[in-house]
């Protein structure tokens, strides 16, 4: 029974790890772009959210109605101002840029929040469960994030293949020289892209929040999860991608139960066993 | 408002240190159909690409209705009525036919262009709508290039080598088709291999070698021999 709760809570885990990777997922989709920034940009929206938690006094979930529109609107900044014009034939310019960013981002949050570590307290929350079958129980709070990074990745799958922006997103991914020919500009989509990546990322920070302590320094981990989880899923699948994060999850959960130091290790073995076996992992999209 | 829809102005043009085009001018007319034939390399697609915004050029190299857009960027010249039909269709692969002709009507203009009339001119889109596009046969995606370009109401419309790779029992449907097309007084600059073809749709026609203009005219005031001595420069 320890076994299977393992797995049932390794995926509930997993869930986090979907959302750590669907902006990921999405950005390299729209635009071949690998946001090395893309964890530190979570543990900002994680400073985001504590901010406005200490300003507003708000549960920490409820931020989420500030901090997704303040990180959606720094994300088209950041694309606007940026990115875009990092972005050409050469695949160079915007690895070493969001490299940068990293580590300023980093380096900025430690001069204004220094190391120590923060929590955000959802209260009551986090500690309700529920008994599943005997020996299992559910915590509301891994079970809420998990339900809400299947919502995030139906709504992200909604976008792309019944909206119009979708249209505009799957289009200038194609062909961006065409799309151009049909009035879209490609820096524009590409910016609402990166705001729509940054939502999904202040929904990822603020559970990582609550879930755990963090520091600054924890953004290139939380990129090694959301990256090994894009790549088990295969290119350019969201759907795929929430499976990485199940499959990440789970073998972290089974190699802690076999030894708690374990538990990282696992992971990334389980990647590499993906790697090796579906160099383009479980259910690719894209080539290339 | 003046009959003259496009002015083309000493266009030069260069990929690094190669010059495509070495000074080209033309003028267009409201209505009607220009042909662009020449050899590989003659500067055609460099030409259609500087008038839509993919190619760079200067600012008065392209005159619009007596506004010079050349060096726009793409997205905002097909806003001023310009629409193309690329080499080799292009289609958007992830797209299925109906988001394809969607998107041409992204920005569109107003005009009598719709999903229902690009339906009626192609019954079988409407059929295939919601198949990938690059299910379908080449002919058949060339349906959708030129639907997707007339989505968006244009009052020029650039045709890129129409007929490559189609067979010839398709490329006369086409060509049968493109009087209707441009019924309501579009225009169309039309880049064609089969000379023969293009000639015989066209009001006028450009002859280009090397990056200039070695002819032009109506294609009647010329002899067969001239028009070949002009496009393959044995004059």
């Amino acid at each position: 029974m320890e076994w299977i709760n393992a797995i049932v809570q390794g995926i509930l885990v997993g869930g986090l790890y979907a959302l750590f990777a669907a902006g990921l997922s999405l950005i390299f989709g729209v635009m071949r772009l690998v946001n090395i920034a893309h964890g530190d940009l979570i543990i900002l929206a994680a400073y985001v959210a504590l901010v406005i938690v200490q300003m507003t006094g708000l549960h920490p979930l409820a931020s989420l109605i500030i901090a997704v529109p303040v990180m959606a609107g720094f994300g088209y900044c950041l694309q606007r101002g940026i990115l875009n014009r990092t972005l050409g034939k050469d695949i160079l310019p915007p690895l070493l840029v969001t490299f940068g960013l990293s580590v300023i981002l980093q380096n900025g949050l430690f001069e204004i929040f220094t190391a120590d570590s923060r929590k955000l307290n959802a209260g009551e929350l986090e500690t309700v469960s529920f008994n599943l079958v005997p020996g299992i129980d559910i915590g509301v709070m891994p079970l809420l994030m998990f339900v809400t990074a299947v919502a995030v990745i139906g709504g992200l799958q909604f976008i792309f293949y019944r909206t119009a922006m979708g249209r505009a997103f799957r289009a200038t991914s194609d062909d961006k020289e065409i799309a151009r020919l049909m009035g879209l500009d490609n820096g524009k989509v590409y910016a609402y892209a990166m705001a729509l990546c940054l939502g999904v990322v202040a929904i990822a920070g603020v559970f990582l929040a609550i879930r755990s302590n963090f520091d600054p320094s924890l953004g290139p981990g939380r990129l090694i999860f959301g990256f090994e989880a894009v790549i088990i899923g295969g290119l350019g699948n969201l759907w795929g991608t929430l499976v990485g994060g199940v499959i990440l999850g789970v073998a972290q959960g089974l190699g802690a139960q076999v030894n708690p130091g374990w538990q990282l290790l696992a992971g990334h073995l389980a990647f590499l066993l993906v790697l090796a076996l579906k160099p383009k992992g479980l259910f690719p999209r894209i080539d290339g | 408002m003046s009959d003259v829809l496009l002015e083309v102005r000493d266009l030069k043009s260069f990929y690094g240190d190669f010059q495509a085009l070495h000074g080209v001018s033309l003028t267009l007319q409201r209505g009607g159909m220009l042909a662009l034939i020449g050899a590989n390399g003659a500067g055609k697609s460099t030409l259609l690409g500087s008038i839509c915004g993919l190619v760079p050029c200067a600012r008065e190299a392209i005159v619009w209705k007596g506004e010079a857009i050349g060096g726009l960027a793409a997205n905002d010249i097909v806003k001023r009525g310009i629409a193309m039909v690329p080499e080799g269709r292009r289609l958007f692969a992830s797209l299925s036919v109906e988001e394809n002709l969607i998107l041409g009507g992204a920005m569109a203009r107003p005009g009598p262009w719709d999903l229902a009339k690009v339906y009626a001119m192609f019954p079988i889109l409407k059929e295939k709508r919601h198949q990938p596009s690059t299910s379908l046969s080449g002919g058949q995606q060339q349906m959708v290039a030129i639907g997707r370009a007339l989505m968006s109401n244009p009052e020029l419309i650039l045709l890129d080598e129409l007929s490559l790779g189609l067979a010839p029992v398709v490329i006369k449907d086409i060509y049968a088709m493109l009087p209707d097309i441009l019924g309501d007084g579009m225009s169309a600059i039309l880049v064609e291999q089969d000379v023969t073809q293009a000639l015989a749709v066209s009001q006028q026609f450009i002859c280009m070698q090397e990056g200039r203009v070695s002819l032009q005219g109506a294609p009647q005031a010329f002899t067969r021999e001239q028009i070949s001595a002009a496009y393959f420069g044995t004059a």
